[in-house]
């Protein structure tokens, strides 16, 4: 084979491969949404906000109740999980070093790789039973909202991490000759001029939250309601594909479709106001 | 005292977490570990998985990763190579390349359910099976792997090109010999974090390579991979609990070991 051709080969190899990877998550979405638009038609848009329930068998689709279970979990568990990620942060940034640093280092990344399987078994044999004792019946907003926080605080502390080690040393230790404390250097510094990316990063496990679906599955009861308390049990919406996809037909299916299709759109729509605000640093 | 608060409160959350990885690693592994033996790996599994072992379930779980895990290196080392060695003359299709990527990264997984489920098992007609499962899990660790993949390529020097390029080698030649050969630590993180994302992923198998425990008897069978299996033993099966802690024990202290691989392997290329 002359130099030529094979280099030309090569060309075509590497440019099949970019194009490829490039074109799945457009695949995805067309297909996810194609799949979605017999909705249209049955059960019709309207009746995922409008129809009294969600009875699939008896053709009542609404999702009302399990679109707001997806996000009061997810907000709750951004609410707990990003303080703590952000701290962690700080203590790696400006509190430890050596091998203790290397160490922290290790435990987030290893818990990270945790799978949401094992945090859902651990939630649903451990946990849901301790909250059984305070509440009947356990499975609950409140369980999902901790196992959910557990599942992203390592990302978050790693990408707040990155993030913050990414503030220019200059400004720093100018601001140490300033004579600034450590709480001054961290709050007025630091975090203002890491502000965008810092936001970002959470916006994005945001998203993870809202998209994740065993460990909530496994351990918030699953009753399709719109919750009252902390101790109610809720079903979210990707719980709700889970369950169902497996003998879902026709309208149903289609309904469950759309409702992926509601998730990725949310997601992506965080993503893209994320960028638009706070500039696109894709941290994490 | 602000300061004195600030470095407790600090302190006190990475305590936080490193209670959370020590407790639930702690139980998964003293639950899953005391009753383990080596029986529960080389048995089929009995009565819904209660009893019996998971030999079917791990040979599924290998069957599937193996497909994902070709798959994935195939296209994405090409697609990895393209973004940092070849034409550079086209940026603005570098950045869409990207920028795709990023969006894959951030759907959620249950979306490579759905799709895999439509795609893969209905519109190419795969049904539910080992197949399926492995290219639909292939599609969701490209871009961890890409990215990781990238990283290492990047540093190749840029001096090895020119003398490659002064010496009239082939693209291709320099490629295999030469850039290959020097970002090959972080291919195999990349490798070896699409493999831990691959094992701890259940969304998108449940309703593309399936339920059923029986051993696969070629990639057009439904198998059930092990996370699948934890999932249906503590949800489904009662009674499943102490099979399910087993279960998660094999999984959870194979993803460590593959993660704790990748972390030495990333220190000592640092070195």
């Amino acid at each position: 084979m002359s130099l030529q051709k094979s280099d030309r080969l090569v060309d075509v190899y590497l440019l099949v491969c970019a194009v490829l990877s490039t074109a799945i998550v457009v695949f995805i979405v067309l297909f996810v949404a194609w799949e979605a638009s017999g909705s249209f038609v049955d059960p019709g848009v309207l009746s995922f906000v409008m129809d009294p329930s969600w009875h699939p068998t008896y053709s009542s689709y609404n999702l009302l109740p399990m679109l707001v279970g997806t996000l009061v979990i997810a907000a709750g568990a951004l609410v707990v999980a990003a303080p703590l990620g952000l701290l962690s942060a700080i203590y790696l940034q400006f509190y430890c070093q050596g091998w203790l640093r290397s160490l922290v280092y290790r435990v987030l990344g290893l818990l990270a790789g945790v799978p949401s399987v094992v945090f859902g078994l651990w939630g649903l044999t451990v946990l849901v039973p301790k909250i059984a004792v305070i509440q009947q019946p356990g499975a609950s907003v409140l369980a999902g909202i901790v196992i959910l926080s557990m599942m992203v605080l390592p990302t978050m502390a790693l990408s707040a991490d990155a993030v913050l080690s990414q503030v220019s040393s200059e400004l720093l230790l100018a601001a140490k000759g300033l004579g600034f404390s450590k709480f001054g250097l961290v709050f007025s510094v630091a975090i203002p001029s890491a502000k965008a990316g810092l936001a970002t990063g959470f916006v994005l496990q945001l998203g993870r939250a809202l998209g994740e679906t065993m460990a909530v599955l496994m351990v918030t009861g699953n009753v399709v309601q719109f919750p009252n308390s902390l101790f109610d049990p809720v079903r979210v919406l990707t719980s709700n594909v889970a369950l169902e996809m497996a003998y879902a037909m026709e309208g149903h299916r289609s309904a469950l479709f759309f409702t992926g299709l509601i998730l990725v759109v949310l997601i992506y729509a965080l993503v893209f106001l994320s960028n638009r605000y706070f500039g696109g640093t894709h941290e994490g | 005292m602000k300061d004195r608060w600030l470095s407790v409160f600090a302190l006190s959350a990475v305590v936080v977490i490193g209670l959370i990885f020590f407790v639930i690693v702690g139980d998964v592994l003293s639950r899953g570990a005391v009753s383990l033996s080596w029986d529960f790996l080389v048995e089929l599994p009995e009565r819904a998985g209660r009893e019996g072992g998971i030999l079917s379930v791990l040979v599924s779980t290998l069957l599937i990763l193996s497909i994902c895990i070709s798959v994935t290196v195939v296209i994405g080392m090409g697609c990895a190579v393209y973004l940092s060695d070849a034409v550079a003359s086209k940026p603005g299709f570098h950045k869409w390349v990207e920028r795709s990527l990023d969006l894959l990264s951030g759907m959620p997984s249950i979306l490579f359910g759905l799709f895999g489920n439509a795609f893969f098992c209905k519109t190419l007609g795969l049904g539910f099976s080992i197949l399926s499962g492995g290219l639909t899990l292939a599609c969701m660790a490209l871009p961890l792997f890409i990215r990781t993949s990238q990283l290492g390529l990047q540093m190749v020097p840029v001096e090895y090109r020119h003398s490659a390029e002064a010496l009239g080698l082939s693209r291709w030649t320099r490629i295999r010999v030469i850039v290959l050969p020097v970002a090959l630590p972080s291919l195999l993180a990349g490798l070896a974090l699409s493999i831990g994302r691959a094992l701890a992923e259940t969304a998108a198998l449940i309703f593309t390579s399936g339920y059923v425990s029986r051993m696969p008897e070629n990639l057009l069978d439904s198998g059930r991979a092990l996370s699948v299996h934890i999932y249906d033993l503590s949800m489904n099966i009662p009674g499943g609990d102490v099979n399910a802690y087993r279960s998660a024990c094999v999984l959870l202290v194979v993803i460590l070991l593959v993660n704790l691989g990748v972390s030495f392997g990333a220190t000592r290329v640092v070195r």
